[in-house]
């Protein structure tokens, strides 16, 4: 029934599982996916967008390395934004709104079409393990599949555990089995596991809602795209809308707090501060009496809406009549109430940088399994997975990104050098070094390294490196172009600029704040030189950020450098901590679990503190 | 490896004195010790609690090295963090180079230059910044640098940077939340309460900075500059604000074959003497050197003593004429030392030549090296120049080079952001620039974490759709 072995075998299809199957299969492993269910590859299991805040910056690495998870948002956008326009280039961040069904299909249509990559429907409850090495999995029906690698991306499934109200059962989703044995087997290995909740607001009939009393939120005038490759902007999109709840409202939910299992002690793990649920917010910010709510369409076509900002696990009755008293809402129809969803995940601190567990070998964990939340985390975890897995198979080099690199490997170092407490999402602040990770850059940055191991295409790279000489030679351009007073001076003055008196080189304007590319293709000779060089809007983009924060830029290099050094100053794999007396007592016990490969690694140990990083630099001999 | 062997090492300092103190300190210590130690009361030293004190002998077989005072701290409670062994023996050499010896035999290493507070700190006992301040506590000689030394080795100096660089934590917090959660309605605090916080760092950074010129001086002694010619009298002034204070002088041979520094202890303060040829413009080319050398030396200086012989003033020809000249080209060529003019030999001038000097140089200073007259109000003098307000208010002065680099990269960084919120840099820019002052704070402190800022942000904000 199977391939005698597989190469590698991913457990789970959602974002994680996805992007670790195409890469391993576009890579040259066999590849087999098993998921519980074929209809849900590329599930949106809660808001129907991607990208956002940092988050944008990760697809946009995604798909520069060659994941797919860029092409699928653009091919099943509705809506796009850059957001934070207004403050410097490492914040633009890229989010598209998407028509759930869509993006799902368009995900099994990219696996369909992946050579190497089979399917199979069922539910893997357990591991083959020989000699602390995973040679396969065991599903439900008692089927073996041998493989070479294994990959879980879980998600929420393992011993998932749903609540509303007082309500509470056993699932992965809502309407969706919880998968059981995998957790109990890898404790059996000697693994920690941990419980994590997450939740999602109700979704509602757009029929039943007064838009006209919302705030309308358009996409951009001139929307931009995730993918490098040659993928479509939108030509028409669909708009979302705010509202916001009130004091009457926070009322009506509190009269469900009793049955609410957030505060009646039944759900004991934590969930992600910075995606409360409507109750927890009310509760802790108990001053505000508004919280924003925005309305979101799940597509293009139908009317089922996200009520983003209102996750909860109240009662569906609390749920629903006070849902009824938000502006706009006064007639609401529910499709399905919202829920909180409790899971089992495994303290990543287990992980090495490649996400290979160390307890057992070619075994990777990617996703909600590790402890994080959102698609685009769990998706660059899959692809860094899959990427892994297949390297390791053909005994080459692991494939690991510094955190200067990518927002990746920021994600990933933080996760087997920190572990998590709550949720981990991605913040622009995790990275020290976010002007250098930008959303414009992810290619220079990233398509050479995937290209190098196999993932990206030629053609990916050929694009890439196009952009880079035609931006480099515009760079030139304005530093070596003169332009007259009074050429530029109409510009300056229409920026409340200081006015020039000789004529100076383009980039000495350029680079003055408020003065943008726009200004400048105002000049003949800059937008000639665009025409006769057929400059895009990445090129024209790419200059922009290079010549007007060239300072910033090098200054983060630098700061960099610097870090390099710490990088660079290896701890022995065996090194025994415990005969340094002169660390700290939790440093001490934190080294020994984790294991940092580097003093710079260890030095972001959360307990590590600077004087127990000096002590070791003394041991290294620095 | 490092910490495993036993270190022993002279306490006190090398030369003879009433009593020495040896100390030894390492896992061994306690043995080691312990098997030449003989208690007169028959205490075994392994067998004792930590903090106690014992009278007893060091004996080598029937050899008794000396009658010592054992005082035993044992790990972690004590300077090193291991098990120490101060051994108080008498006083010369001999005695302790013997006991020292005995114990280098018998599996004590000799502990090198500043191995003791280096242990301190690897053991967790000191911060980076206290140990420095031992470091320079035993290299102070003056009461002030002592003060200096002990207030930071107590934590008052991280303590005032830590207070900065919590306030600015905040601050970066805010930033952040703006940067992250844009998509959010969450309250950013208004600006001109972020450029009040810049102004308020500003303020404390320039003026830790700007004591750093006081308490460099402070431990290296404050440079005087006496010019004047031979024989006017300054190895006596020397002497007699030597013999006053009863301080110690130390002869450090100058940089140049010419030039002799004394230091000298008044009040508490280190004072530095540089002796100098004088000034006359002369054509005689050795002499010119000599006068080059000398604009060098007030170069270097903080107070310019201009010395004179009193009776030489009144031999023949224009010399009190020339003297003022001379004062004035000085004045105008070092506007911002302070320069005093002190007229030797008072006790050899007649009732007329004081008051013609009175009329003359007013502001000059009339004193006798030799019978002392005078000294004392040279003394006042000299204290008075020096501004000392801030060491009596007991407050933090910076001494540590390390540190004024640090303060003045953070000032430099938070002046960028100053000028970044004026011209209207993005808040990501400006968060650069926070997070570099940060990180030079931390320099000082030892602590530095992008996750404060996050913990920050979540503590105290709502947040999250």
């Amino acid at each position: 029934m199977f391939e005698k072995e597989y190469d590698v075998i991913v457990v789970g299809g959602g974002h994680a599982g996805a992007e670790a199957a195409a890469a391993a299969a576009n890579m040259g492993s066999k590849t087999l996916l098993v998921t519980m269910n074929l209809q849900t590859i590329g599930q949106m299991s809660c808001n129907p967008a991607m990208g956002g805040i940092a988050k944008g910056q990760i697809v946009r690495e995604i798909d520069a390395l060659g994941g797919y998870s860029g092409i699928v948002t653009d091919k099943s956008a509705i809506q796009f934004k850059m957001l934070n326009k207004s403050k410097g280039p490492a914040m633009w961040s890229p989010r598209a709104q998407n028509d759930r069904m869509r993006f799902a299909e368009e995900w099994r249509l990219m696996l369909e079409n992946t050579p190497n990559c089979d399917f199979y429907q069922e539910m893997v409850n357990g591991l083959l393990v020989e000699n602390g090495k995973v040679c396969g999995v065991k599903t439900s029906l008692g089927i073996e599949v041998r493989g070479k690698a294994v990959v879980l991306t879980n998600g929420t499934f393992l011993n998932g555990l749903i609540h509303i109200g007082e309500k509470q059962f056993g699932g992965g989703r809502a309407g969706e089995k919880a998968a059981t044995g995998i957790t109990e087997q890898l404790l059996d290995f000697g693994f920690e596991s941990g419980r994590m909740k997450t939740g999602t607001p109700p979704r509602v009939d757009g029929r039943s809602l007064d838009y006209s009393k919302m705030i309308l939120q358009p996409g951009d005038a001139i929307p931009e795209k995730f993918s490098y490759t040659k993928t479509k902007t939108l030509k028409t999109q669909r708009d979302c809308h705010m509202t916001h709840t009130s004091a009457l409202v926070h009322d009506l939910l509190k009269e469900g707090f009793d049955r609410s299992p957030m505060f009646n002690g039944r759900i004991k793990s934590i969930g992600p501060r910075y995606c409360p649920s409507i109750e927890d917010k009310i509760n802790r910010f108990a001053d505000k009496d508004s919280h924003q709510l925005f309305v979101e369409p799940e597509g293009w076509n139908t009317v089922e809406v996200y009520v983003n900002g209102f996750s909860t696990s109240l009662p569906e009755d609390v749920q629903f009549k006070a849902l009824r008293s938000v502006v706009g809402f006064e007639n609401v129809k529910f499709f399905r109430p919202g829920y909180a969803i409790e899971y089992d995940y495994f303290p990543p601190t287990q992980l090495k940088h490649t996400l290979e567990t160390k307890l057992v070998e070619n075994l990777y964990f990617a996703g909600q399994i590790n402890g994080t939340t959102g698609y685009e985390e769990a998706a660059s975890q899959g692809l860094m997975a899959g990427i892994n897995a297949h390297l390791k198979l053909n005994k080459k080099e692991d494939f690991i990104l510094k955190r200067d690199e990518a927002y990746i490997g920021v994600l990933i170092d933080d996760l087997i050098t920190k572990g998590t407490e709550e949720p981990y999402r991605m913040f622009t602040s995790r990275a020290e070094y976010r002007t250098l990770l930008r959303q414009d850059n992810a290619d220079l940055r990233l398509t050479p390294k995937g290209y190098e191991i196999g993932l990206a295409g030629k053609e990916r790279l050929k694009r890439m490196e196009e952009k880079q000489e035609k931006s480099n030679a515009f760079i030139k351009f304005f530093e070596k172009t003169s332009v007259l007073p009074e050429d530029i001076n109409p510009i300056l003055e229409s920026v409340d600029s200081a006015l020039v008196k000789q004529s100076d080189k383009m980039v000495k304007a350029f680079s003055r704040p408020k003065v943008t590319m726009n200004h400048m293709l105002q000049l003949k000779s800059v937008s000639a030189f665009v025409e006769e060089n057929s400059l895009d809007r990445e090129v024209l983009e790419q200059t922009e950020v290079q010549v007007k924060y060239s300072g910033y830029i090098a200054k983060e290099k630098n700061n960099a450098d610097k870090l390099h050094r710490l990088e660079d100053v290896k701890i022995p794999e065996n090194f025994d901590y415990s005969k340094l007396k002169s660390l700290s007592y939790e440093a001490r016990e934190k080294l020994e679990a984790i294991r940092p490969v580097t003093i710079a690694q260890a030095s972001r140990i959360s307990g590590v503190s600077p004087s127990d990083i000096s002590v070791l630099l003394v041991f290294m001999g620095r | 490896m490092l910490l495993k062997d036993t270190i022993i090492a002279l306490a006190t300092p090398s030369g003879a004195g009433a009593i020495a103190v040896i100390r030894v300190s390492g896992v061994d210590a306690i043995s080691i010790v312990g098997d030449f130690f003989k208690s007169i009361h028959g205490k075994n030293l392994t067998k004792q609690k930590s903090h106690t004190i014992m009278l007893g002998h060091i004996v080598e077989g029937n050899k008794t090295y000396d009658q010592v005072l054992v005082s035993l701290f044992k790990n972690p409670h004590s300077y090193t963090g291991e098990d120490v062994v101060e051994i108080s023996c008498h006083g010369s050499q001999y005695i302790q180079q013997q006991i020292i010896q005995l114990f280098l035999r018998n599996g004590c290493r000799m502990a090198d230059a500043g191995e003791f507070t280096l242990r301190a700190f690897l053991n967790g006992k000191l911060d980076l910044s206290q140990a420095e301040a031992v470091a320079d506590l035993i290299a102070s000689d003056n009461e002030a640098s002592h003060q200096i030394a002990i207030q930071q080795m107590r934590g008052g100096f991280s303590n005032e940077i830590k207070t900065l660089r919590d306030e600015l934590l905040n601050f970066a917090s805010l930033i952040e939340l703006e940067l992250d959660f844009t998509e959010e309605d969450v309250e950013f605090a208004n600006r001109d309460q972020f450029k009040d916080l810049l102004h308020r760092i500003q303020n404390v950074l320039r003026r830790l900075i700007d004591s750093f010129a006081v308490g460099n001086v402070i431990k290296n002694g404050i440079p005087v500059a006496i010019v004047g010619e031979p024989n006017v009298g300054k190895s006596t002034l020397l002497n007699a604000l030597l013999n006053e204070e009863r301080a110690i002088v130390s002869e450090i041979a100058g940089t140049t074959r010419d030039t002799i520094e004394d230091e000298i202890s008044i009040g508490g303060l280190g004072f530095r003497f540089i002796d100098t040829a004088g000034i006359r413009e002369t054509e005689d080319v050795v002499e010119g050197i000599g006068i080059r050398k000398t604009f060098e030396k007030i170069e270097q200086a903080q107070v310019v003593f201009y010395l004179v012989d009193g009776c030489s003033l009144f031999v023949d020809g224009n010399h009190l004429e020339n003297l003022k000249v001379e004062i004035e080209k000085v004045k105008n060529q070092y506007p911002l030392k302070q320069l005093l003019v002190v007229i030797n030999k008072k006790d050899m001038l007649s009732e007329v030549n004081l008051s013609t000097i009175n009329l003359q140089l007013a502001t000059a200073l009339l004193l006798s090296a030799k019978t002392g007259e005078g000294v004392e109000e040279l003394k006042n003098q000299l204290l008075q120049f020096v501004n000392t307000g801030t060491l009596r208010n007991n407050e933090t002065i910076v001494t540590n080079t390390r540190h004024y680099d640090s303060l003045i990269k953070a000032l430099e960084s938070v002046e960028k952001v100053n000028f970044g919120m004026d011209d209207g840099v993005s808040s990501d820019l400006l968060s650069l620039d926070i997070r570099e002052a940060l990180n030079h704070f931390g320099e000082i402190t030892g602590e530095i974490t992008s996750d404060d800022l996050l913990g920050n942000i979540f503590a105290n904000f709502c947040i999250g759709k």
